[in-house]
């Protein structure tokens, strides 16, 4: 017999074997999951879980599909938390100080009490990064903030009403595109492709892809290997 | 530390051959070897896991069975019960599926001023791009060329690809970089902004760019934004399930369902893209998916149905290291990347079997033929695995490597207590990719007009076997590739009229006469995981 626990699905009790995350025991009691039910890796945040153990004060954010059911788990989801995404021209704004003034003016009004960061399920420093943005420092917002999977429980959770994970997700993207060095030989090849220097070459290795196959298994079978 | 007590004594004789594991230049397998090991092995070969299709365009070709049941299954639409006549959106260019390819062919399209619309089954950035880990490929470095990159992705798939799509891809993939860098994608770098690049299986220059070991979500999480950032329309929870043609026989929208509420809706649009990406949630073999929730090959029964050909539908991709242990991530997929960082695969004697970056489909066949003909694996109640020895990445390059590089896996098995810098990890191949699909041409074309297909929905590009890294690389190459044609070709096309779904009662007639009408609805929409 297996070892069967008792949880709560929105307050209502189910006994489930050991064992199971929150998403497969909702499925183990018989929920045919659209909402709430993403990646199931723990990488796209669509299945973002608030839960507390009964008798316990502490509320605990977490990822469905990682996280491990527990005896007496009262068990709440979060398919959808409204997150406000300003929108901007990538191409128009500047890294400067002045943006996340301008586009999320709430994040100043931080009052410093860390429910974000307890609330993460990536377990991210997330009122660190948003002091960081606050700063205009975006690329050390970007490093704190790199493996967050936007899931909203931070924004759930907090009273000045931040959407914490778009102000990474534009720290970020200023980061990747005006603040990380640019790659040099990245743009010379982009640049020998436009003007045709493999065009010749590519089309011998094409031509010979259909009649002379023997060749070309010879020519990958030898290939050289970087070390 | 592992549940299993057996275990954290089987893991010390990883241990203690670490060292000399460690300065082992294992030897790579001949051609000749290879062969004959995927043919014993690989699950591709098991002949009676595959069914001979009776009605469509690849008739009398064998296919996987759970696919095949699909391709001839039941349509999800009463043709007698459709307004056609009077559609719920009206667009250029419908792009069916919200991942990375469909992501990037709405910022193409809407670049070329074409009005394009999203619709999505789940949300945006629900797909397998958002899942890949390790990176992607591109020829960008001194000593590497997209000609040396062609010959890694033709070899590597078997040569059995299209030389044109093999070309797109490698010639296209500097470009790719660059302009995802430019959507501030935030690659790994050094200091003075070279890449900070390394192997992946079967590549012969270290081409493999990476966000850590979040590449895929760091892509798919910007396109997304961009995508909003532009007000493109994306309606999601919404599912195609047939498509519509004209009366000349052109794509010419499609007929949705609301997920939720089951309501029936029809778009029309002047050209129609399919970027619904893979069929990992149909298990072939029984096996466990890397793959995504809704990764249930719905673009090939719409285009199956309209008469697009397959390609390759045979071949499917089962990624050498599935997590093998424990059972809350069964399945889930570790990245390559931990090879190219370093990590050899280990048997229960603690050997060394094979280089731990053979092609996949190879490598995958090696880790069953250990599990199975050797009997040298290692058994748990989930069944067998081998050793991925994860504690010898920091071995060799340093502490501190893992957290730095790959992020996400030290924290999936972290939570199960298993902390991998410390302790070796069990894997098995898990289902992680359709290597064929949707046959198209380099503009991204399936045969029927007006239709376009690009990212994993499509086949042809990697052959019998796609290289790690190529498919990040291929959503993006011709997901931005289809957004150019679909759009060039919707400005040359006018409103299209008498819209039919004539080709379903066709299709239900040819099944009917063959005998293979059955009562399984298709698409699937999504897998059946709720316990009756």
């Amino acid at each position: 017999m297996e070892n069967m626990l008792d949880i709560y699905l929105f307050g209502k009790k189910y006994s489930v074997p050991s064992g199971l995350t929150i998403m497969t025991a909702m499925e183990y009691a018989g929920y045919e999951l659209v909402r709430g039910c993403g990646c199931r890796n723990g990488f796209c945040g669509a299945c973002a879980t608030i839960y507390r153990i009964k008798g316990e004060s502490q509320l605990h954010g977490c990822l469905a599909c990682q996280t491990e059911i527990q005896e007496n788990m009262y068990v709440a989801t979060l398919p959808f938390f409204p997150l406000e995404k300003r929108v901007y021209n990538i191409e128009e704004i500047k890294p400067d100080q002045q943006i996340m003034m301008q586009l999320y003016p709430e994040i100043y009004s931080c009052i410093g009490c860390n429910a974000c960061t307890k609330a993460c399920t990536q377990e991210l420093n997330v009122m660190q990064y948003i002091a960081y943005a606050q700063r205009g420092e975006y690329d050390k917002c970007a490093e704190e903030s790199f493996d967050c999977v936007m899931c909203g429980v931070c924004s759930s959770r907090c009273p000045a009403e931040i959407s914490h994970p778009q102000v990474a997700m534009l720290a970020r993207r200023l980061n990747g595109k005006y603040i990380a060095p640019e790659c040099g030989h990245l743009s010379e090849r982009v640049g020998e492709i436009k003007e045709g220097i493999f065009d010749e070459k590519m089309a011998e290795l094409m031509a010979k892809s259909v009649d002379s196959l023997q060749e070309i298994k010879d020519m990958y079978n030898s290939r050289e290997i970087e070390k | 530390m592992y549940k299993i007590e057996k275990l954290n004594e089987l893991a010390k004789k990883v241990a203690e051959k670490r060292p000399e594991n460690a300065v082992l230049e294992p030897r790579r397998m001949t051609a000749e070897e290879k062969d004959a090991l995927l043919a014993e092995f690989h699950p591709d070969y098991k002949q009676d896991e595959f069914t001979v299709l009776s009605a469509g365009v690849n008739k009398g070709e064998k296919i996987p069975t759970q696919l095949a049941d699909l391709l001839q299954g039941k349509s999800r639409v009463d043709v007698s019960k459709i307004d056609l006549s009077n559609p719920d959106y009206d667009t250029d260019v419908l792009i069916i599926g919200g991942g990375g390819a469909g992501s990037s062919c709405a910022i193409e399209a809407d670049n070329v001023g074409a009005r394009a619309m999203i619709v999505t089954k789940l949300r945006i950035g629900d797909a397998n791009t958002m899942m890949a880990e390790g990176g992607i490929q591109a020829a960008d470095k001194p000593n590497d060329s997209p000609l040396i990159h062609y010959i890694d992705a033709f070899g590597g798939g078997h040569f059995a690809a299209k030389p044109e799509l093999v070309k797109k891809l490698v010639t296209d993939a500097p470009d790719a970089i660059q302009w995802l860098n430019k959507l501030g994608v935030e690659f790994d770098k050094e200091p003075d902004g070279t890449m900070i690049t390394t192997h992946g299986g079967g590549t012969s220059r270290k081409r493999m760019h990476a966000c850590k070991d979040y590449s895929g979500a760091e892509i798919m999480r910007t396109l997304r934004d961009e995508v909003i950032n532009r007000g493109i329309p994306v309606v999601d929870f919404t599912s195609a399930i047939e498509i519509i043609l004209d009366e000349n026989g052109k794509a010419s929208g499609a007929v949705l369902m609301n997920m939720e509420t089951k309501e029936i809706l029809v778009a029309r649009a002047k050209t129609v893209v399919i970027a619904t990406g893979g069929a990992g949630r149909l298990h072939y073999q029984g096996f466990p998916t890397s793959n995504h929730y809704g990764a249930t090959a719905d673009g090939l029964i719409l285009g199956y149905r309209v008469g697009a050909k397959l390609l390759y539908a045979d071949t499917l991709q089962y990624h050498p290291t599935g997590t093998g242990y424990p059972e809350q991530i069964f399945g889930a997929l570790v990245t390559e990347k931990v090879r190219s960082l370093g990590a050899k695969l280990v048997n229960i004697d603690g050997e060394v079997f094979m280089h731990p970056l053979e092609t996949r489909d190879v490598t995958a066949a090696s880790i069953i033929r250990e599990c199975t003909a050797r009997d040298k694996g290692i058994e748990t109640n989930l069944g067998k695995a081998v050793w991925l020895d994860t504690p010898m990445i920091e071995y060799k390059h340093g502490e501190g490597t893992i957290e730095k590089r790959i992020p996400a896996m030290l924290r999936m098995f972290g939570k199960y207590g298993i902390d991998i810098r410390k302790e070796p990890i069990l894997v098995y191949p898990t289902l992680h990719y359709q290597n064929g699909g949707l046959e198209i041409n380099d503009r991204c074309e399936t045969g029927v007009e007006n239709l376009y297909a690009c990212g994993e929905v499509a086949g042809g590009i990697h052959g019998r076997n796609r290289l790690m890294g190529n498919s990040l690389l291929d959503v993006i190459v011709f997901g931005r590739n289809a957004g150019i044609y679909a759009s060039e070709k919707a400005k040359n096309t006018d409103i299209p009229e008498n819209l039919t779904l004539a080709h379903v009662e066709k299709f239900n007639r040819e099944l009917a006469e063959t005998g293979v009408a059955s009562d399984v609805l298709s698409p699937m929409l999504l897998p059946k995981y709720a316990r009756k």
